[in-house]
């Protein structure tokens, strides 16, 4: 659709506070022109703040949003080329689809024949050709959300915003739509910026990943860096399941309770955290040559697709593939890689 | 085999049983307005085809008269001034609505933004006025159109009225005085309609390039549609047949179809007449609640 205006969005100081709270303190951020990027991070984070003030919903306190060239700072939502997919999706209920759909074209007045052209277009790229004249109310979530993107989408905006788009449909479709959604990205080549408080629908969309705490944007990167190396206990343990060992540095590893353990990146503090993800600690019947640990099982939870461990000493969690069955009291040997331990920063 | 019980407020019964309980329920109110609404109004159409004794009492002799009066067909011609008092009160009591509507938007959203707790401050200031009878508010109209009152001396000012006079009686005071009668009446549904409005529309009309009227029509219109309804035949109608206020604030040369009718039934004695002036006005009102109910299909009352 788009090719040649790249326009990257720098976010610059950005900070919020309503009234005495502080929601987003001084956020720098670059979205480049063209990727899929995330911002995740439990609610109260500031991440739909963020996102509000990137659409023009909400003024920061200080700080620029610049577009391409342009500060578009002072510009109100109704005057940036930014569209947004609204949780609630915020259909017009007393106009079809159609005119939903055409809504955004007709307040900028674009002459009727390009209208008719563009919402066509739209409706047949997410599948609502059927649906053209009908009211909101008459439709399931799901095509709720594709006239909501459908809407979104005809004007042609340089990034598309999505707060919480899947939080109001069931897990089986939401797993679809994450799939769906990424590949319109791909086709359009428009950037888009999704909100979600879910790890694996960022996981699954994502180009980059930005976690945020506390109105900070803590580590930002692609999946694999946020899920292979977070950078915090904060974002290991927001990712998906994480063991946490407490460690102090030692020659070419670190002394733990559970003994001394290889490292491939050594880390920069001399007392802290190493973590690795329950999926990658490999289960032995004899003794590894490196890195590892006797345990008693504890408890074995099946899951379907595989095992979840809980193991003593040390509360770790293990994941291992449903072929092999274990029962509480076995005794095996585990080994932690050295190279899947990471030492977390502060 | 259909299963023919429903469930009705958390608990499974029958439709015959709902009809039962239904009506039981409903009896009251039914005997109350069959009493004091239907017998009466049977009695009036009756009354309006009777005739007018000599004295102004009652005579039981059918005539069309009445009804003849009513469009204009009188003694000296065709002379339709019954019709143009009433026509006068249709505009009267668009007019009085239309201004209303206007003052209540910024109103019941001024009061919706206040914090919960000032918010009720609020609703009951705009409430007050119900607690004092009507015409005493009107007459308080009086003391504030005074000539020595800065209304009245700004008026002057601009050359308006003379010097002097105070800026009553007049067709202007008789809108003053109507319209704070019957603001709240449009102001409380408005409000309980903006209170529940849904802002992400208003939002996404505003994403999706919209002007300011644009947001109004289209996010915010349609949203409140339900309290503007019962706000304007709360007020529309009433407005209509009101004659306290044009009476007091208008002066005796500025009628409406109430004063028409408190005329025949006080000092003129004519009560056929009057009845079938009222006859006009109920007619009058069923069809304007018709065309509104055809023209807004969900009318929410409150």
């Amino acid at each position: 659709m788009k090719t040649e205006n790249k326009k990257n969005l720098i976010i610059q100081d950005v900070e919020k506070s309503f009234d005495s709270v502080h929601v987003l303190k001084k956020v720098n951020q670059v979205i480049n022109s063209g990727e899929f990027f995330t911002l995740l991070g439990p609610s109260g984070c500031g991440k739909t703040t963020l996102l509000r003030i990137i659409a023009g919903l909400e003024i920061p306190t200080s700080g620029k949003i610049i577009l391409g060239n342009e500060d578009i700072t002072p510009l109100p939502a109704s005057k940036r080329q930014i569209n947004m997919v609204f949780q609630s999706y915020a259909l017009f209920p007393h106009l079809t689809i159609y005119e939903n759909v055409a809504f955004g074209l007709r307040s900028r007045k674009i002459n009727p024949d390009e209208i008719k052209r563009r919402v066509e277009n739209g409706l047949e790229m997410l599948v609502l050709g059927e649906m053209r004249d009908r009211l909101p109310s008459q439709l399931s979530g799901g095509q709720k959300q594709r006239v909501a993107l459908a809407r979104a989408l005809v004007n042609e905006p340089d990034i598309l915003l999505l707060d919480e788009p899947m939080s109001a449909l069931d897990a089986k479709l939401r797993a679809q739509v994450q799939e769906d959604l990424r590949n319109l990205q791909r086709k359009l080549g428009t950037t888009f910026i999704l909100v979600t408080h879910d790890q694996n629908e960022a996981l699954v969309c994502s180009d980059r990943i930005a976690v945020m705490d506390n109105g900070h944007i803590v580590q930002c990167g692609s999946p694999e860096e946020v899920y292979d190396y977070p950078c915090s206990k904060y974002v290991a343990e927001f990712l998906g399941a994480a063991n946490m060992i407490t460690a102090k540095r030692a020659e070419g590893g670190v002394d733990t309770e559970f003994g001394f353990f290889y490292l491939d990146r050594m880390p920069d503090w001399n007392e802290g955290l190493i973590t690795i993800r329950p999926e990658w600690i490999k289960i032995s019947e004899t003794k590894p040559e490196r890195n590892g640990l006797y345990a008693t099982v504890d408890d074995s939870v099946y899951r379907g697709t595989n095992f979840d461990l809980l193991l003593s000493p040390g509360n770790l969690r293990v994941r291992t593939s449903s072929y092999k069955h274990f029962q509480p009291g076995d005794k095996i040997w585990l080994e932690l890689t050295a190279s899947d331990l990471v030492a977390l920063g502060e | 085999m259909k299963d023919n019980r429903i469930l009705w407020r958390g608990e499974l019964t029958t439709r015959r049983t709902l009809y039962k309980r239904g009506f039981g329920y409903l009896s009251s109110g039914f005997l109350w307005l069959m009493i004091f609404l239907l017998v009466p109004s049977i009695l009036f159409i009756a009354v309006s085809f009777a005739t007018r004794g000599e004295w102004g009492d009652l005579v039981w002799k059918f005539t069309w008269e009445n009804y003849q009066r009513f469009f204009g067909f009188g003694y000296f011609g065709w002379a339709p001034d019954t019709l143009l008092i009433m026509l006068r009160s249709i505009i009267v009591g668009f007019v009085t609505t239309l201004i209303s509507v206007i003052f209540s938007y910024p109103l019941s959203f001024f009061i919706a933004s206040r914090p919960p707790r000032s918010r009720y401050f609020w609703l009951t200031v705009v409430i007050i006025p119900f607690w004092t009878n009507m015409v005493i508010r009107t007459y308080a109209w009086f003391y504030l159109l005074d000539p020595a009152l800065p209304l009245a001396k700004l008026a002057a000012f601009f050359g308006i009225i003379p010097e002097g006079m105070p800026l009553y009686p007049n067709e202007f005071a008789v809108y003053l005085g109507m319209v704070s009668v019957f603001l709240p009446f449009v102001t409380l549904p408005l409000y309980s309609s903006v209170e529940k409005l849904d802002w992400s529309l208003v939002e996404a009309a505003q994403d999706l390039y919209s002007s300011r009227i644009r947001v109004f029509m289209q996010a915010i219109l349609p949203q409140t549609i339900p309290g503007l309804g019962v706000g304007i035949i709360l007020t529309f109608v009433p407005a209509m047949a009101t004659f306290v206020v044009p009476d007091l604030l208008g002066g005796a040369k500025y009628m409406l179809i109430g004063n028409l009718i408190q005329q025949q039934f006080d000092s003129s004695r004519d009560w056929p007449y009057g009845a079938a002036v009222s006859m006009g006005l109920m007619v009058l009102t069923m069809i304007s609640l018709q065309i509104y109910t055809r023209g807004g299909k969900e009318i929410e009352i409150l």
